[in-house]
């Protein structure tokens, strides 16, 4: 057995060759990023990680071969991370209800649906991030300036999602339910609100990274803490392996939140079926 | 029951006309309609495809307002739906986010029934129709049969004193529809409730009726003619086929639906061209 057909790729060291494509990715990198110009805009992997190291733990490293400053141990990301996900959460959990609200009461009154239509899309057509100079009027520099940004692009993905959910309801299960005695709050409970929660959840990916992404946007356009902030700080002393590692942060967040999403999705919609799950009987 | 009239549903010259959308020639589903189910009777509607059997069905449960015509319920007029009847539908119409047995449980939870009653009451309906340790199956992890007993179920435990049927198991296969058939007959026997049960299929209707209506063709659909089933009960749906009054009563009910079935499928094909 030749050595390549030992580690060809097959599904059993999938895990394997993904590593190595991010390895190779990184020495290259590094090898880049041994010319000092270059180094400039490119920035070095592993100063990145030492950025990354001094912004998590509280270990101080002496100077050695890589780090020839050595790296403090400050652990002082913690605040401005968790000023971004309060933002994320707030924004998501805020845009969801509102999304919620509204998406059941357009889809359950028809006219008050085609008086608002062409506002609704215009306001979805709207690049809502343009909005954010406004917002930093309204609420100031403070956290709910990104809050309301977020909110604006969770929104819309639920509403749109329960609006659906709600229109979708098949007309015979709503039959069903009135033959059964459901009056309209039993309906509502019983009947639009689960068919809409499905159809929340089948977005929820999407909007919560995009509540992060707002959160982050806004920071980056105006504020005094939040992984944001941190990029923009770097990013105007030309620190260019400090934005890296900001980039680096936000996406293992990102990562863990998609899924965190993921977990409670499965939870919760356990009534689904999936794919080769149905007829188990 | 304390009620006066014998008949637990009326559907009293029933016509039924719906606008065309885009403001068309209106089309008549059922003209002049006149349909009587006693108390505890079972009554079979049969008729070509298309002919506006289902629509008769939703005008007697109050899901559709006739245009003309008038519907009782024991002799009371009809408002809004039909709260002593119970409604089987032909598709799917168990929520999908509950389980069986929290399907089971809906009506009387609608009803204000405490949970914990509700749901021993829908335990010992899901026992009724043989399903007793799926209750917490969702509905896409049960099969087509046992969907529509659950259907059933869910229908039943509101002890309805009208059940309405919409060929409800017109997507089984064979065995399993004889099967449910039967198990409909014994529930039926054991509460004589007043049917009326939707079907395409006269082998079916002889089987399980008392009475069974002929419609004709649609547009405007009407009864052709009503016949009268005297075969002993209890019956067994598929020893029943084999007896001679059941195939003579087959080829007289046949030889009147036989022209419409043959009259709806030419419209049908004369609309497709």
């Amino acid at each position: 057995m030749t050595l390549w057909q030992r580690f060809k790729p097959r599904t059993g060291n999938l895990r394997l060759w993904q590593v190595g494509v991010l390895l190779v990715f990184l020495g290259l990198w590094q090898l880049a990023s041994r010319d000092v110009q270059l180094a400039f805009f490119l920035g070095e992997p592993i100063q990145v990680a030492g950025r990354v190291w001094s912004w998590f733990l509280p270990w101080a490293v002496a100077p050695n071969v890589l780090f020839p400053d050595g790296l403090s141990g400050n652990a002082d990301i913690y605040r401005h991370l968790g000023t971004t996900l309060l933002e994320t959460f707030l924004a998501f959990g805020i845009g969801t209800v509102l999304g919620l609200a509204c998406g059941l009461w357009l889809a359950l009154s028809p006219l008050a649906s085609a008086i608002l239509d062409p506002y609704i899309k215009a306001a979805n057509a709207m690049p809502r991030v343009i909005l954010a100079p406004i917002f930093a009027m309204w609420f100031g520099l403070g956290i709910w300036s990104k809050v309301a940004l977020a909110v604006t692009l969770v929104f819309f993905i639920v509403f749109f999602n329960v609006y659906q959910g709600v229109r979708e309801v098949s007309p015979v299960v709503l039959s069903n339910a009135r033959m059964l005695g459901a009056n309209q709050r039993q309906l509502l409970r019983t009947v639009y609100l689960p068919s809409a929660t499905a159809w929340v959840f089948s977005s929820l990916h999407t909007s919560v990274g995009l509540a992060f992404v707002g959160a982050v946007v806004g920071e980056y356009l105006g504020s005094a803490r939040g992984v944001g902030y941190l990029i923009l700080q770097a990013e105007g002393t030309f620190d260019v392996n400090t934005v890296f590692a900001g980039i680096v942060v936000l996406t293992t967040f990102a990562l863990l939140l998609d899924g965190l999403v993921g977990r409670i999705e499965r939870r919760l919609m356990k009534w689904q079926p999936r794919q080769g799950e149905t007829e188990k009987l | 029951m304390a009620t006066d009239s014998p008949h637990a549903l009326e559907l009293l010259g029933i016509t039924c006309t719906f606008a065309a959308p885009g403001g068309g020639p209106s089309y008549t589903a059922v003209a002049d309609t006149t349909l009587r189910v006693a108390a505890g009777e079972f009554v079979s509607v049969v008729g070509p495809t298309g002919c506006g059997k289902s629509t008769l069905l939703n005008v007697g449960a109050g899901l559709l307002a006739p245009s003309a015509g008038e519907v009782r319920v024991f002799g009371e007029p009809l408002r809004g739906l039909n709260r002593r009847a119970g409604y089987m539908f032909q598709t799917e119409a168990l929520l999908p986010w509950r389980s069986a047995l929290d399907n089971v449980m809906l009506g009387l939870q609608y009803r204000g029934v405490p949970d914990a009653q509700a749901r021993a009451q829908a335990q010992d309906w899901l026992a009724r129709v043989g399903l007793a340790g799926f209750g917490d199956r969702y509905p896409h992890q049960l099969s087509g049969g046992m969907r529509k007993r659950t259907a059933l179920a869910q229908t039943l435990a509101l002890d309805p004193d009208i059940i309405l049927m919409d060929e409800p198991f017109s997507a089984l296969d064979i065995q399993t529809r004889q099967l449910m058939e039967d198990e409909v007959l014994e529930l039926w026997a054991a509460r004589k409730k007043a049917v009326l049960f939707i079907t395409h299929d006269l082998d079916e209707a002889i089987a399980m009726s008392d009475r069974v209506v002929v419609l004709s063709a649609g547009p405007a659909t009407r009864p052709m003619g009503e016949f009268s089933i005297d075969l002993p009960r209890p019956r067994n749906v598929a020893e029943v086929r084999a007896t001679p009054r059941f195939i003579e009563l087959h080829t007289q009910i046949w030889g009147v639906l036989r022209e419409e079935v043959l009259k709806g499928y030419q419209q049908q094909l004369k609309k497709a061209a």
